[in-house]
C-alpha cells in the first residue's frame, strides 16, 4: 500500500499507457526465458521476500542490506516514462520507485566514485533461463552508469508500477529504470549495487561490443547494426498497423544533453 | 499402388500450423505486438516444414514406407507457401511496403538479406514441382533440387541472426539439418559401395 499511495494520479505525459496486461506479459527477462511470454509464464519461482541487497565499493555505508532497510526513509514517486526497447519497440509504463540519488545520498559515495555497477541475481534453482546452456549470456547480468548519469533526477531505482508492486516478470522486487536509454540499461531484479572507479562491465557489451555500448542512450541516428533505430513500435499495436512512431534522441528526455556535452555519441553509442 | 490413399494427408497436416497462427491472430491472443509475433511464427514454421520435407525421403527409407516420399512435395510446397506468406506478412504489415524502408532493410540490413535469398532459391524448386516438370527434366532436376540445401542453411543463418541471443533453437535446427546432411552423403557412399 505504500507503493499505491505514490500513484497521486496526475499525468505526467500525455501519451497514452500501454495496458497492464501487455506491460507484465511482453518481457525480456532471459533470467526466465528467451520469449517474450517467457517471463510472465515463469518468474512466479522467483522468492523476492526477503531480499537482500549488497552495496559495495567506493561509499561510506556498505554492506547487507534487507531490501526494506536500504529504501527507509525514502520517499516513493510515480513516474510515468516512456521505454524504448533496443529491439525497436516501446512502451508507456506508470513506475513506482525511489530517485536513484536519494537512495546513493544515503549511502555515502566516496570522491573515488566514478561509476555505479548493478548486478541481478543469478540463481539457476529460481531461474530457467540461468539453468539454459544456450543463452550465450555470462551470468550474472550486469549493468552499469556513470555516477553523474546515476545522480540525475530522472533515474530511478523501481519497486511498482500502476501502483502495484512489481510483478516478478518486470524484475521485482527492485529494479531500475533508466528512461533514455535502451531497456537492456534497466537492469532487474538487483542484489548488488558497487561503487567503482573504474567503468563496469556491461551484460550486452561483453556478449556483442558491436552491437551494444556501455552508454545505450537511445538514438535514432545510430543504427543497431542489424535493425535500424529511426522508428519504433509503440505497443500496443494491432496487427494491422504497426504503430510506428519516430524515435526521438535520448527518447525524448532532452534534459539528459549536458551529460553527454562534447561526446561523439556516434563513437560512444 | 495400395498406399496412395493417404498420400494426400500432407496437405491437411501442413496446414495444421497456418490454421493455428491464423486463429491467434484473429482472436487477438498474439499479445500487444501481433504483427510482430505472426510474422516470426510464420517464419518459424516455414523453416519446421523445410526439415519436414527434407525428412521424408530418411523417414521412407528407414521406416520401409515407400509412400512417404510423396509426402516431400507436399511439405516442401507448404514450406514454400510459409516462406511467401513470411516475406509477404513482413513486407505488408510491418513495412506497409514503404519503398524507401524495404530498400533499406532490403540492402543494408545482412539477415535479411540472406532471408530473402533463402526464399528466393525455393521459387525454381516450386515451379519444377510438378510431376511434368520432373520428367522433362531428368537428371538435371534432381541435381536443381540440391537448391534446398542452400535455403535450408541460408534459413538457419537468418533464424540465428534475427535473435539477440539465445540460441537453443538455432542449436536443434542445425543439429536437425547436419544429421539430415550426413545421413544423405552416407547413404550416397553405401549405396556406390554397392553398385559393382
Amino acid at each position: 500500500d505504500q507503493v499505491a499511495k505514490a500513484m497521486d494520479g496526475k499525468p505526467d505525459s500525455d501519451e497514452a499507457l500501454t495496458p497492464y496486461q501487455d506491460v507484465t506479459h511482453y518481457n525480456n527477462f532471459y533470467e526466465f526465458g528467451t520469449g517474450k511470454t517467457d517471463p510472465a509464464a515463469n518468474a512466479h519461482t522467483l522468492k523476492t521476500d526477503p531480499w537482500s541487497v549488497t552495496v559495495a565499493g567506493e561509499v561510506e555505508k556498505p554492506g547487507e542490506y534487507a531490501l526494506e532497510d536500504l529504501l527507509k526513509g525514502l520517499q516513493l514517486e510515480e513516474r510515468i516514462y516512456r521505454l524504448r526497447c533496443v529491439e525497436a519497440w516501446s512502451m508507456v509504463i506508470p513506475w513506482v520507485g525511489v530517485p536513484l540519488a536519494s537512495l546513493l545520498k544515503k549511502l555515502q559515495p566516496t570522491s573515488k566514485a566514478k561509476y555505479v555497477a548493478f548486478t541481478s541475481l543469478a540463481d539457476a534453482d529460481q531461474m530457467p533461463g540461468v539453468r539454459s546452456p544456450f543463452t550465450g549470456i555470462d551470468w550474472p547480468y550486469r549493468e552499469g552508469l556513470r555516477l553523474d548519469e546515476a545522480m540525475h533526477p530522472l533515474t530511478l531505482m523501481a519497486v511498482g508500477l500502476y501502483g502495484r508492486t512489481l510483478p516478478n516478470q518486470n524484475g521485482a522486487p527492485f529494479r531500475l529504470v533508466v528512461p533514455w536509454k535502451y531497456g537492456f540499461k534497466s537492469i532487474k531484479s538487483i542484489v548488488r549495487i558497487e561503487l567503482t572507479d573504474t567503468r563496469p562491465q556491461t551484460t550486452w557489451n561483453m556478449l556483442a561490443p558491436n552491437e551494444y555500448g556501455f552508454y545505450a542512450n537511445v538514438n535514432p541516428h545510430v543504427d543497431h547494426p542489424r535493425w535500424s533505430q529511426s522508428r519504433e513500435r509503440r505497443l500496443p499495436n494491432s496487427f494491422f498497423d504497426p504503430n510506428w512512431v519516430p524515435t526521438r534522441m535520448f527518447n525524448g528526455y532532452d534534459q539528459v544533453a549536458s551529460l553527454y556535452k562534447g561526446m561523439d555519441l556516434k563513437k560512444y553509442y | 499402388m495400395k498406399t496412395r490413399y493417404w498420400t494426400w494427408l500432407a496437405w491437411p497436416l501442413g496446414a495444421l500450423p497456418l490454421g493455428w497462427i491464423v486463429w491467434q491472430a484473429a482472436s487477438g491472443a498474439m499479445g500487444p505486438d501481433p504483427a510482430e509475433t505472426f510474422v516470426k511464427a510464420i517464419g518459424w514454421w516455414a523453416l519446421v516444414l523445410i526439415l519436414t520435407c527434407l525428412s521424408m525421403r530418411p523417414a521412407s527409407q528407414l521406416l520401409k514406407v515407400p509412400g512417404l516420399v510423396i509426402w516431400r512435395r507436399t511439405f516442401g510446397l507448404w514450406g514454400f507457401i510459409y516462406a511467401c506468406l513470411h516475406f509477404l506478412a513482413w513486407a505488408t504489415l510491418l513495412l506497409g511496403w514503404d519503398p524507401s524502408v524495404l530498400g533499406q532493410e532490403l540492402t543494408k540490413r545482412p539477415y535479411i538479406v540472406v532471408g530473402t535469398l533463402a526464399w528466393l532459391a525455393m521459387w525454381p524448386l516450386a515451379a519444377t514441382s510438378t510431376r511434368k516438370a520432373r520428367r522433362r527434366l531428368g537428371r538435371k532436376w534432381t541435381k536443381l533440387h540440391k537448391l534446398i540445401f542452400v535455403t535450408l542453411v541460408l534459413a538457419i543463418i537468418h533464424q540465428y541472426w534475427v535473435q539477440k541471443s539465445g540460441y537453443g533453437e538455432t542449436v536443434v535446427f542445425a543439429s536437425v539439418a547436419a544429421v539430415l546432411l550426413l545421413y544423405r552423403l552416407l547413404k550416397d557412399r553405401i549405396l556406390v559401395k554397392k553398385q559393382p
